[in-house]
């Protein structure tokens, strides 16, 4: 944080705009490097949800799926906060209870 | 004869008007002017704009076209400057002529002025289309040019996807139109933003600068000029750039002077 973003917040002020910018930017170009639309993306997220949920009982809601991009190259990062095993005992990482969100990656060439 | 070191470099942006021929015309002034033999190749033949910012727009006889339809000689379509000898202006065809030339076309124009300049600048047209990849057929390199708004940065990304397919390298970039003032109070993109954003090495960063409206109602390029003005001076140093030479960069947070810009830079200072 920057003493303009404390006084912003101070005084309620829109914080300045060159960040929103940067964000703004970051994200319409993982959308454009990878040439995904967001019905896609959403298609995609879906059926991701779909398969990891058959394995491990995952937070639906807290479930995100998204592109990032660094240095051209785009990542897709899912971060699925994983609730409980659907058996016990069987599968790798299938512990029960309580996990971390575990982010996967995989990058796509861009 | 051919100079095997001749070096093709197309200008482009993606967006329209961020100052793409503007940079044309003055890098080529500037490199002539530095003793390089200069082709500056006017390859947005629809909206054809490097002959006025040059001040040539009444010696244009031919065209690339009438060239390689053998109609007329290439030193015949060469239109040479008046004051800078050095730099020559080929406008790669007639508006009325626009379903004629291809890619590789473009390639066989270029080479023909290879064999006589040390630097061809081919000026990209706007947009992602056929008229930008003939222009983008006949070059080696590129120069990408931005300016720190968000739809400026994104065409830009999207002709530099195009230009890595097409294995065109180095790809340097100009950042452009660049105002100090608000960079400072973070309302326009930072140059690390940008340049982080594109993953493209910096070769010049030109400060938003009135002469440069000026010099186009001339059709005198700034460059033509002692130099006064902070395009000029940046101009100037993106040829030298070019060539070789290493000159540093100018930081847009020293460029202001004075208590505002002191508070400015406190203020973007991280507190925590």
């Amino acid at each position: 944080m920057t003493l303009r973003d404390l006084i912003d917040k101070l005084l309620r002020r829109q914080p300045a705009s060159a960040g929103t910018a940067k964000q703004r930017l970051q994200l319409v170009l993982a959308h454009d490097r990878s040439d995904l639309n967001p019905e896609l993306l959403e298609q995609m997220r879906r059926e991701i949800l779909e398969v990891v949920s058959r394995y491990v009982e995952i937070d639906m809601e807290e479930g995100d799926v998204s592109l990032a991009t660094e240095d051209r190259v785009t990542a897709l990062v899912a971060n699925l906060p994983i609730r409980r095993a659907r058996t016990p005992g069987e599968g790798g990482s299938g512990r029960s209870g309580e996990n971390r969100p575990q982010p996967v990656s995989s990058p796509i060439r861009s | 004869m051919t100079a095997p070191s001749s070096r093709f470099i197309l200008i482009c942006s993606g967006k329209g008007g961020v100052g793409k021929t503007t940079l044309t015309a003055n890098l080529g002034i500037a490199l002539a002017r530095q003793g390089a033999r200069t082709a500056v190749l006017d390859a947005d033949f629809g909206l054809r704009n490097l002959d006025l910012l040059l001040g040539l727009e009444n010696r244009i006889v031919y065209t690339a076209q009438e060239v390689l339809a053998g109609s007329c000689r290439l030193e015949q379509a060469l239109v040479k400057h008046k004051q800078q000898p050095n730099l020559a202006l080929l406008p790669a065809g007639n508006p009325r002529m626009l379903e004629w030339l291809k890619p590789e076309d473009m390639r066989r124009i270029a080479a023909m002025v290879g064999e006589q300049f040390d630097y061809v600048l081919i000026d990209a047209p706007a947009g992602i289309e056929g008229g930008f990849r003939n222009a983008m057929a006949a070059a080696r390199e590129a120069i990408v040019v931005t300016t720190p708004e968000v739809s400026a940065v994104r065409d830009a990304d999207r002709v530099i996807g195009l230009l890595n397919s097409e294995g065109v390298k180095p790809i340097q970039l100009v950042l452009n139109r660049v105002r100090p003032k608000m960079m400072a109070s973070q309302e326009m993109l930072a140059v690390d933003d940008v340049t982080d954003i594109l993953a493209l090495p910096l070769l010049g960063l030109v400060l938003e600068d009135e002469q440069v409206i000026v010099s186009t109602n001339r059709g005198e390029p700034l460059t033509l000029g002692e130099g006064g003005s902070p395009a000029a001076r940046a101009y100037i140093n993106v040829a030298r750039r070019l060539r070789g030479e290493d000159v540093p960069l100018i930081d847009p947070s020293k460029e202001r002077q004075g208590l505002r810009a002191r508070i400015g830079r406190l203020m973007h200072t991280k507190i925590f």
